[in-house]
């Protein structure tokens, strides 16, 4: 399959599209409400009331039709193309998903409701908490928490609890050096101070460099698996076993469990409690940054101090809030919900055999495609990976082409860049993750593209360093950006002189 | 495989990957990458897959057992508020381009949701009149949390106590207990005076120099609005910051600006401005504060720059403060935030702009007002507090309020939110909200009903 290049354009032209404020026509309105039915309110103190009205954008409905309409063609997305975003799982989303959830049964439920007039919700609830109980090989499962980073901190929270229910308060964590930067930062947002575990020299964690690191006051491990760079943990059950003979508890990031369904389960290998990321493995959308979902999963012997509430299991669900040593609430009510109702829809849609043929396929998808960019590209670790390679620079970066002019170049091929200079153990990493959703002539045609800008590499560089030519921007000035920032709009003062927003 | 949705390999096409790799089949690839001892040798115990129509059918069984707000006359709040979405707004966030992007990390292609978030950022800062806001955060509880966990960073450490004033969500007291675990801050709770607003006398004598901040919620957890100049000239004089924290935004569009009334660092719930109200999530924590600190905010910010052309672009910026640089020294560990429930945010401000948004306002607040003095005028019930409030007040029942919500939610009422769920002692307690969107015909319904219970009173 041959691809022509890019041309700039979603919708046959692609044009310029002002601020939303820059739309504002005073008088301009798009909503209304009801008219009002009963006496206007005559109880308050002015001096309460609002002097001056904030500053909204005065606009029609197909003005923000518009606006978002052309903002959106801005955007590179799934559905739009490839996305092989290492670590964060860009697989397709499936569109039933959002019609269950905007069912008004379920998109249109108070949380404060009674508990008997939203059964089929907490079914929901439960029937995916055992689905991920069974997916990690763990006991129990909140739902809680927003997205990966708030797991981290709800699980590091529950090992704390753990350790501080026997009188043995611990201050220290493991953390491998190729850990995503969440986890050193939700450590210390647990109080924990951060240890960094060499990886070996093949990519994956020995036991010797843990076993040397552990000590009565380290809480335990906090292990990425299959680790940040792609690989399989070989050594994780010796790993946890020599955690665990030192009192320790082993946190695993499930960032990358899209390996493993049907494979090898985490629990079974000595994991103790680990996070999912709802938004990766259970393919709800990722929404330009959100909203994700980061349910914990644990052993029965932490499922005391998971946070409240709890569902209680029965014919009739209830709402259990009466949890002592719960470690309390990470956030308001139980979760984000409507993305649970997403990810409960892929897994009764797949099935166990559709999970497992999933991880499967995502795995020998990453590694056809390491074994057909390994001809241009340097693979770090050459060998049988899991669900995502890394390539370096290294071969381009004589001809003066970078990480960083590879990314931006393949754009003008059509695709989104692979993740990049992540991770940091890896220097100039390109992470490359295909999901299983990809199809091979897809992926064939980012190899010829990946190969197309090696030779531009070395037979032209200086227009990879201008790369990319056919976005709906050029490069951007990031330096400018961060050394004055220019975070907000502010309105015109209608002399024409610029005015401060309060 | 047969049957197995979003899985494009076809037998062939699996053959041929595996001939590049020189396995002749997905299980030999998995046994030279995971050892054996660790290989799952069952299948997993989970249902066979559903075909789409099955799926389609099964969900909506589980969706019909339940009660939407719509179908009932709703007077919840308690920290989720039901108000008109306009359709509009779920089909642009409906868009493949913003739903299947993920974080902006490359620019160039991002273009639409950086300049989405960027005017998002603006809005909020308008709303709450402060300088700076971020691209949000998980929801209003955790955002309240951060901003606790921002003033001691401000205070850097010589302001260990965090001072929680008056009638807070307990929820989010909670959260901003568990993120306070770690022992670094040290939270103090001054619980409201005998009128349900904020004890002026209780926190002059609780402020000090150890103080990083006063946090408070206007409207409070019992809807009254608190005297947010004269708490922030009471933070302000011991060097502390104010916090406050706005459970519905809409308040902003009627009562004073916190940015205006001396406020520091404002958050807010953001479900009540576009979004479902979809059982608790997902919503939108919405974060703001003053110029100075900026440095010290968690969470991710959009920046307007230039490309290489000289146009106009948006970036994420100020990175430095981040995770992903930082690592154990950033400011927050947050990476995935809400950022389509921004944008829903961003849309419905837009859609309602200045004047729509007081009026949704002024409705919330004239209703509240109409339920509110006929609740209060039935024998048996009270409304104890006086005060000004937005849309929600506390009403004491003669009865049980839990059974009485119970009781009513069989003919289709949702009265209100029995203050039992967090304080079992206060069993006749229950919390009524009205907003734009509740009928006279369905508040008269309701006070009719209030009526006859107390006849009968169990």
């Amino acid at each position: 399959m041959t691809r022509p290049l890019v041309t700039s354009g979603a919708s046959g032209l692609l044009q310029e599209e002002p601020l939303i404020f820059e739309r504002s026509v005073p008088g301009r309105r798009a909503a209304w409400p009801r008219p009002l039915d009963v006496p206007p309110a005559d109880d308050l103190d002015p001096a309460l009331l609002r002097a001056v009205p904030p500053r909204l954008p005065e606009v029609s409905e197909p003005d923000v039709v518009r606006h978002h309409t052309r903002l959106s063609q801005r955007n590179y997305g799934i559905d739009a193309g490839f996305y092989p975003l290492g670590s964060c799982t860009m697989k397709h989303n499936p569109r039933v998903s959002e019609d269950l959830a905007a069912l008004p049964g379920f998109g249109g439920l108070h949380p404060n409701q009674p508990v008997s007039s939203v059964q089929g919700a907490l079914r929901v609830m439960v029937e995916l908490e055992d689905a991920l109980a069974e997916i990690t090989g763990l006991d129990a499962v909140t739902l809680q928490p927003s997205a990966g980073a708030h797991g981290e901190f709800t699980g590091l929270l529950i090992v704390r609890a753990a350790h501080e229910a026997r009188g043995d308060a611990r201050r220290r964590i493991l953390i491998p050096e190729s850990a995503h930067g969440t986890n050193p930062a939700s450590a210390t947002l647990c109080g924990y101070e951060t240890v960094e575990v060499p990886a070996g020299p093949d990519g994956v964690m020995l036991p010797e460099s843990v076993r040397s690191l552990m000590a009565p006051d380290v809480a335990g491990l906090m292990v990425t698996h299959p680790n940040t760079v792609g690989l399989y943990e070989t050594h994780l059950r010796e790993i946890c076993a020599v955690v665990h003979d030192g009192g320790g508890l082993v946190y695993g990031d499930g960032a990358n469990l899209n390996a493993l369904m049907g494979v090898a389960r985490p629990g079974d290998v000595g994991i103790d409690v680990m996070h999912v990321n709802l938004h990766k493995t259970f393919s709800t959308p990722h929404g330009g940054g959100g909203p994700g979902a980061g349910p914990v999963a644990v052993r029965a012997a932490l499922a005391p101090y998971l946070p409240r509430p709890v569902i209680q299991r029965g014919e009739r669900l209830a709402i259990d809030w009466d949890r002592p040593l719960s470690i309390g609430k990470v956030r308001s009510f139980y979760g984000n919900f409507g993305v649970l109702v997403r990810a409960w829809t892929y897994v009764r849609q797949m099935g166990g055999p559709g999970l497992s043929w999933a991880s499967r396929m995502a795995v020998l998808n990453a590694n056809y495609l390491r074994a057909r960019l390994g001809a241009s590209y340097e693979v770090a670790f050459d060998r049988p990976c899991m669900h995502e390679v890394i390539l370096t620079d290294r071969r381009q970066r004589p001809h003066g082409v970078e990480t960083m002019d590879i990314a931006k170049a393949l754009m003008d091929h059509g695709f989104h860049p692979p993740t990049v200079y992540f991770p940091l153990v890896v220097p100039h990493a390109l992470m490359v993750e295909p999901t299983e959703s990809e199809s091979l002539d897809e992926m064939d045609a980012f190899v010829a593209a990946m190969e197309a800008v090696a030779r531009q590499a070395s037979e032209d560089p200086a227009s990879l360093h201008a790369a990319p030519w056919r976005s709906y921007r050029r490069r951007l000035d990031e330096v400018l950006a961060a050394k004055s920032p220019d975070l907000r709009y502010t309105w015109p003062s209608p002399e024409g002189s610029a005015s401060g927003g309060d | 495989m047969e049957g197995i949705p979003y899985v494009p390999a076809t037998p062939d096409e699996v053959q041929r990957m595996l001939d590049v790799l020189g396995f002749s089949t997905v299980d030999a690839l998995f046994d030279a990458i995971v050892p054996a001892g660790d290989r799952l040798r069952q299948p997993l115990g989970l249902p066979a897959g559903l075909v789409e129509a099955d799926l389609v059918e099964a969900g909506t069984a589980l969706a019909a057992q339940c009660t939407p707000v719509t179908a009932a006359a709703s007077f919840l709040g308690a920290g989720a508020y039901r108000h008109h979405v306009p359709a509009v707004i779920r089909h642009l966030v409906s868009r493949g381009e913003y739903l299947t992007a993920y974080t902006p990390y490359q620019p160039e292609i991002s273009q639409g949701t950086l300049q989405a978030i960027w005017e998002y950022q603006s809005l909020v800062c308008d709303l709450f009149a402060m300088d700076v806001a971020n691209a949000s955060v998980y929801d209003g509880a955790s955002a309240l949390a951060e901003a606790m966990l921002m003033s001691w960073r401000i205070g850097k450490g010589k302001r260990p106590r965090v001072i929680l004033a008056g009638a807070i969500h307990p929820d989010a007291l909670e959260v901003c207990c568990t993120y306070g675990h770690a022992g670094i801050v040290r939270i103090e709770a001054v619980p409201p005076g005998p009128d349900g607003r904020v004890d002026l006398e209780a926190l002059r004598r609780s402020v000090g120099p150890d103080t990083a901040c006063v946090a408070v919620q206007s409207p409070n957890f019992v809807g009254l609005i608190e005297d947010l100049p004269e708490i922030a000239a009471i933070a302000h004089e011991a060097g502390a910051l104010q916090v406050v924290s706005v459970p519905d935004p809409h308040a902003c569009a009627l009562f004073e600006a916190p940015g205006a009334s001396g406020a520091d660092i404002v958050v807010g719930e953001g479900q009540p401005l576009g979004l479902p109200i979809s059982f608790g999530g997902p919503y939108v924590g919405l974060f703001a504060t003053r110029n100075a600190y900026v440095r010290q905010m968690p969470g991710r910010l959009v920046g307007r720059t230039r490309d290489v052309e000289g146009r106009q672009g948006f970036v994420l910026t100020l990175a430095t403060r981040e995770q992903h640089i930082r690592r154990e020294k950033a400011t927050s560990n947050i990476c995935t935030n809400q950022g389509l429930c921004a944008l829903q945010v961003a849309m419905y401000l837009a859609l309602q702009g200045p004047e729509g948004l007081r009026e949704v306002a002024e409705q919330c607040h004239a209703k509240a007002l109409y339920l509110k003095r006929a609740v209060d005028a039935i024998p048996g019930f009270r409304v104890p507090y006086k005060g000004p409030f937005f849309h929600e007040f506390l009403v004491e029942t003669p009865c049980r309020a839990a059974d009485l919500v119970e009781d009513l939610a069989e003919e289709g009422i949702f009265a209100g939110v029995p203050l039992s769920r967090w304080y079992p002692a206060r069993t006749h307690e229950m919390l009524v909200c009205a907003t734009e969107t509740s009928r006279r015909e369905e508040m008269d319904r309701l006070v009719a009903r209030l009526a006859a219970v107390q006849g009968g009173a169990r």
